[in-house]
């Protein structure tokens, strides 16, 4: 039984989801932004940590881009998203004094700073911290599941879209999760299938079913499909909160299905 | 801010391990000492192994996942539609390697000759090199540091007998990490024509671009142009227009203007790419009718034209 380290700044956090994908651009900042919404529509106390060092999108998709970090006796404090304080985000976005410069790091500068964010950042009381992850398994990636690996509890969502090149990658993701002795909390897949606005004609634009099937295979929880949803995109894009605004829409009811299942899964790592 | 600098000098910068920048990064005492400004002999093999090779093409994308792979596949295999044009796709995308895939060479395997390691070929004039073919099993997780990951693709570029060649593509992972910087620094004697960037329209993807097209001007890489891609989708049934990515600030048109970078083109979201690419074709043999592969053709010669532009460039420096 691996030693427990030191909590310090994780020490109110009740439960840690990483999630996690086997390669970018499939939407994982996009469903960890909306898990997010959803739990704290759920009631839940949420925190974002947004570890994409090169790529950081989740304080556009917040709103919150510009916001400055302060420094207090434990460490950085969270931007609150909310009025309510009720969801706050840490992330390297923050850091950069010009959003157009490239961070061109070698790997350990990059492993420091991670390590940095998951120890320094002064989160208080959680009952999620959701943290974004880099895409695959580059080094990032695994500095940071390395980093948080000694907290507990600690569980993996992994996004996919249905496309079987994406599929080979989500192989890979979950076989990076067995060997780290990652638990998995279920695989969600996004873009699956976009319903035209005009004549209602449902379209495969990335082909289907493939998620559903991986999972199957791999033994883990499928969790839902997310569809391709224009509002949802647009809605990131201006920095509004999908989960309050478009509650019709198809996109809505397969994310609030699945923050339903991610906090009734999570209960069974505690044991 | 305070322990995240943001300008990394660079390990044979005169500054290395002495800038502001340097404050709190682990490598900053080896930098300091210099044993990081030696240059390495293998950026001379690869200048010499390159002679055979008349251009090279980076592809690059801020995002994953707006299509950079499939872009590059139908790149190579749109130059490698005229026989006599010798093609090479290279995937340095050590931990995601999915141009196996799209090229329909999954289970292929790469075998050692006299002259190093050969190219897989899927056409007598198009050979592709990947990690992909080294690893046992499609579901083998590729958890490799930074200095591996260098090793790799110095051993790509400088061990890979690619012969005569007249376009080599080199497929990179998204955003701007170590491979990217690697394979600058070894293609550095033997120049690179120039990047192909990707996006899609939306402006979290756009972000990204211009993260890219900074690296690029960082590090002296000439851009050839941007491409947009999923620009749009029609519905197979009533024939009208959506847009399943909104380009809420104007798209990579918009972009390109401000930032004065050629736009090559877009290619609009057609269900048959993701179709093909699963099937491991080419979608210009699968569907040669769509607005897509008529977008893709016209991006080809768009970049064709550049690297022959750039050669007679070239040509008219070194005549007397």
């Amino acid at each position: 039984m691996e030693a427990a380290a030191e909590p310090g700044n994780l020490a109110g956090v009740r439960h840690i989801i990483l999630v996690l994908s086997g390669k970018g651009g499939v939407g994982k900042s996009t469903i960890s932004t909306e898990l997010a919404l959803a739990l704290r529509h759920q009631g839940k106390k949420v925190g974002i940590l947004d570890v994409d060092l090169c790529g950081p999108s989740i304080p556009h998709m917040l709103h919150a881009q510009g916001k400055a970090v302060h420094q207090c006796d434990s460490g950085w404090v969270p931007v609150f998203v909310d009025q309510e304080q009720s969801i706050s985000l840490m992330s390297v976005g923050f850091l950069l004094e010009n959003p157009d410069e490239a961070v061109v790091w070698r790997g350990p500068k990059k492993h420091a700073l991670i390590k940095q964010f998951v120890s320094d950042v002064a989160w208080g009381e959680l009952d999620y911290l959701v943290v974004d992850t880099p895409p695959g398994t580059s080094d990032e990636h695994m500095a940071t599941v390395e980093a948080l690996r000694p907290y507990k509890p600690l569980g993996a969502l992994v996004v996919t879209t249905p496309q079987a090149v994406s599929i080979g990658d989500v192989r890979r993701e979950l076989t990076f999760c067995k060997k780290t002795g990652l638990q998995v909390i279920g695989v969600i897949e996004n873009m699956s299938g976009f319903a035209c606005p005009h004549c209602a004609e449902c379209t495969n634009v990335f082909s289907s079913g493939g998620g559903e099937e991986l999972a199957r295979l791999a033994g883990v929880p499928f969790l839902g499909s997310v569809p391709l949803d224009p509002q949802l995109t647009r809605s990131l894009e201006e920095g509004r909160d999908f989960i309050q605004e478009f509650p019709k829409s198809t996109a809505y009811s397969a994310l609030t299905s699945i923050a339903h299942k991610v906090l009734h899964q999570m209960p069974a790592l505690c044991s | 801010m305070e322990g995240a600098p943001h300008g990394c000098p660079g390990a044979d910068s005169a500054q290395a391990g002495r800038g502001a920048s340097c404050q709190g990064c682990p490598n900053q005492k080896l930098c300091a000492s210099g044993a990081g400004a030696a240059p390495d002999p293998a950026v001379e093999e690869i200048r010499e192994k390159m002679k055979t090779v008349r251009h090279r093409i980076l592809v690059l994308s801020g995002k994953g996942g707006v299509g950079k792979s499939t872009f590059s596949a139908h790149l190579a295999h749109g130059l490698a539609e005229d026989g006599d044009t010798q093609v090479a796709l290279l995937d340095i995308d050590i931990c995601g390697p999915s141009i196996p895939k799209i090229m329909g060479l999954e289970g292929e395997q790469v075998h050692q000759s006299g002259s190093g390691w050969s190219p897989v070929y899927v056409e007598d004039n198009l050979g592709v090199m990947s990690v992909g073919f080294l690893l046992s099993s499609p579901d083998d997780a590729v958890i490799w540091r930074g200095p591996k990951k260098n090793g790799m693709i110095k051993q790509f570029l400088r061990d890979v007998d690619w012969g005569d060649v007249d376009y080599l593509v080199i497929d990179t992972p998204p955003g701007t990490s170590d491979e990217h910087l690697s394979v600058v620094q070894y293609l550095a004697a033997a120049h690179i024509d120039g990047a192909v960037i990707l996006t899609t329209p939306q402006e979290v993807a756009l972000q990204d671009v211009r993260k890219e097209i900074s690296f690029c001007h960082k590090v002296k890489l000439p851009i050839i142009g941007v491409v947009e891609n999923m620009s749009g989708f029609i519905c197979p049934k009533c024939k009208r227009e959506s847009q399943i990515f909104p380009p809420t600030t104007g798209g990579a048109e918009a972009m390109c203007q401000a930032l004065k970078i050629p736009l090559l083109g877009k290619v609009p979201l057609d269900p048959h790419i993701g179709k093909s690419c699963d099937k491991g074709q080419s979608f210009f043999v699968e569907a040669p009718d769509s607005p897509a592969t008529a977008a893709y053709k016209s991006i080809i010669q768009r970049i064709r034209e550049f690297c022959n532009s750039r050669q007679s460039h070239d040509e008219n420096l070194i005549s007397p």
